[in-house]
């Protein structure tokens, strides 16, 4: 595989130039999840709107990490400004599909799509959905009724194709 | 005389494969697990097709040949070490071999409170309130984790020594934080994020001053140089058979004698009592005492074998021979505009894992250019997640060298960090 594929022009232009960086106020809920095996952290703050349809009235964050989790972050802001709750979750559903390398619309995607060659290396798989495993965790600890609980690793990919190796030891 | 690294790589299957679509595997990543030779992999297989039962029980044929053969392991891998069978516990790992100890410290503590029976000497491992427990800010978590848990259980307190920038550490207030009261300094002997290789004798110069045991991680040095634990003024000692070119599920105690045989025992059950009553029970000599339930005894026999494979190279010449790829790497990344070495600059007292960042790439990045290249190395934080906040890194990049790797391994990786900063566009 090239470099090319899985670092699209995308997620270095987010990488180098993160959009809606940095905790706000106010919020609903904040959490902090973190990827055990590279350290990678992110902290996540959301504010739900709930008259009518439950709306992300402002997702914001502050993170370390490599290129891919902090462009997914940077991404899942600017995709997500203004969604409503079962869009956000939907989105995440989605990408989680895209993750684990299953059948996508991508139409639905947007720029996440640009993550399609993160998928064939499980190692980072856990990096691109650290700040969407986030959300969902924020939303449900804020409005529990809106989305399930997050249970147990939800980045944690099951490995269809022999070919993929686990890089993380020592 | 330095070592053949063509032949020695003829040893190894595993380098002879490709990886990333028909890139030539570049294996840096021996720091977590080295690869292993042909003639481990025989010996295990050997001992499997022909001699396999549980040891020290039955009495058949293979039973004693599986138990000759387990004995002889472990005769082979404790004079690795300098030191006789009997002072040598199989564990599964250096993880468990470190739990061993601090659990020690837990179980002569509770069985003191209940009055129950302890071994002659156990005093040394029973803790009282104030007592405190000394290590360094560069144990890898299996060196650490361990000690925090024996602290929330028992109450007893958690010192540790810190570090200098340059990535030694910084023993200005040794006789401070080592005092009357400290029962056990357990230490790296080399670091395996930072190369560094502590002053062991000294340390436990002031450790014997006021009476605390002397606990060493040796997982990094014992497969890099030759060691003798009778020149290492310590008490117990941990290693890991899978780093030094034997299987994964062995790994090894060493401890002095009577400081083993002062010892409750750990995990309990099979192999590893002497009297067994629905009330109660009494416990075999060490290292028995210490090896609860069917052994290790493949993995054994295959360590055994990785011992042999060394010593036929030769430790000395193995260390040399790693010494020269060390210099060669740190010379080389030196140069690399933007990247800062994380540990010692310089041969003097370190090792083979050179650990670095560069700015502007996040060694997740990096690792994947360099893995893109073939080049296999360790991203992240090592295990030894408080180091790295040490040095206001979140994660580091680590290469190590070993006795399969040769120039064309570090100038592979010199070339490889380049082009990643070019892919990146921050050269
Ligand atoms: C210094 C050090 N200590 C302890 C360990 C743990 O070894 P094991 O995984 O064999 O338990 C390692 C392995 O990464 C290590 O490098």
């Amino acid at each position: 595989m090239d470099l090319e594929s899985m670092y699209q022009e995308v997620i270095l232009d987010h990488y180098r130039n993160p959009r809606g960086r940095g905790l706000r106020e106010p919020f609903d809920a904040e959490v902090m999840h973190v990827n055990p095996t590279c350290g990678d952290e992110i902290t996540l703050r959301v504010a739900v709107g709930t008259d009518g349809e439950p709306v992300l009235k402002d997702v914001s964050y502050w993170n370390q990490g490599c290129s891919i989790s902090q462009a997914s972050a940077s991404i899942l802001c600017e995709e997500l400004e203004g969604a409503t709750v079962s869009e956000a979750l939907a989105m995440t559903d989605e990408f989680v599909n895209l993750m684990h390398g299953e059948q996508v619309d991508e139409e639905s995607l947007g720029d996440l799509i640009a993550f399609e060659g993160v998928a064939k290396y499980p190692a980072r798989v856990k990096c691109a959905l650290l700040a969407w495993m986030a959300l969902k965790d924020a939303i449900s600890q804020s409005h529990p009724d809106l989305a399930e609980p997050i249970d147990g690793d939800l980045t944690e990919i099951s490995v269809a194709d022999p070919q993929r190796h686990e890089l993380n030891t020592d | 005389m330095s070592l053949d690294v063509a032949a020695i790589r003829q040893d190894f299957p595993i380098l002879q494969r490709t990886v990333r679509d028909g890139k030539d595997l570049v294996y840096l990543d021996t720091g977590a697990t080295s690869q292993k030779p042909r003639q481990v992999l025989d010996a295990e297989r050997r001992f499997v097709e022909t001699s396999n039962a549980a040891v020290h029980r039955g009495a058949h044929q293979l039973a004693e040949e599986a138990t000759l053969a387990y004995e002889e392991a472990r005769r082979t891998v404790a004079g690795f070490i300098g030191a006789p069978a009997k002072e040598l516990v199989f564990t599964r790992n250096a993880t468990e071999a470190l739990n061993l100890v601090s659990y020690t410290f837990l179980n002569a503590t509770l069985k003191r409170q209940q009055d129950q029976p302890l071994p002659d000497g156990a005093d040394r491992f029973v803790l009282r309130e104030g007592d405190n427990v000394v290590i360094t800010q560069m144990e890898h978590h299996a060196n650490l984790v361990p000690w925090q848990e024996l602290s929330a259980k028992t109450g007893v307190e958690l010192r540790w020594l810190g570090l200098t920038d340059e990535g030694r550490l910084d023993l200005s207030n040794l006789a401070d934080l080592v005092d009357a009261r400290t029962r056990v300094v357990s230490f790296v002997h080399q670091s395996n994020i930072l190369g560094t290789i502590n002053p062991v004798n000294l340390i436990a110069q002031r450790a014997r001053e006021v009476g605390a045991l002397v606990v060493l991680d040796a997982c990094q040095s014992v497969p890099h140089m030759p060691l003798s634990v009778s020149e290492l003024d310590v008490d117990l000692l941990a290693f890991s058979g899978h780093k030094m070119l034997g299987p994964t599920g062995v790994g090894g105690l060493w401890g002095r004698s009577e400081i083993l045989a002062s010892m409750p025992p750990f995990i309990t059950g099979g192999s590893m009592i002497e009297l067994v009553t629905m009330e109660k029970s009494t416990f075999a000599p060490p290292p028995q005492r210490f090896e609860a339930g069917v052994p290790v005894m493949s993995q054994a026999v295959g360590l055994a074998a990785a011992v042999d494979y060394l010593c036929d190279l030769g430790m000395t010449k193995i260390h040399d021979h790693e010494q020269l790829l060390t210099g060669r790497a740190l010379t080389g990344l030196e140069e690399i505009p933007g990247l800062r070495i994380i540990g010692p600059c310089d041969l003097v007292d370190r090792g083979s894992a050179v650990s670095f960042a560069v700015e502007g790439i996040h060694p997740h990045d990096l690792g994947q250019v360099l893995d893109d290249r073939g080049v296999a190395v360790r991203v992240g934080h090592h295990c030894a997640w408080p180091t790295c906040r040490r040095f206001d890194v979140p994660a580091t990049t680590r290469a190590t060298f070993a006795l399969y790797n040769d120039e064309s391994d570090v100038d592979a990786l010199i070339d490889g960090v380049r082009s990643a900063q070019k892919f990146f566009g921050v050269s």
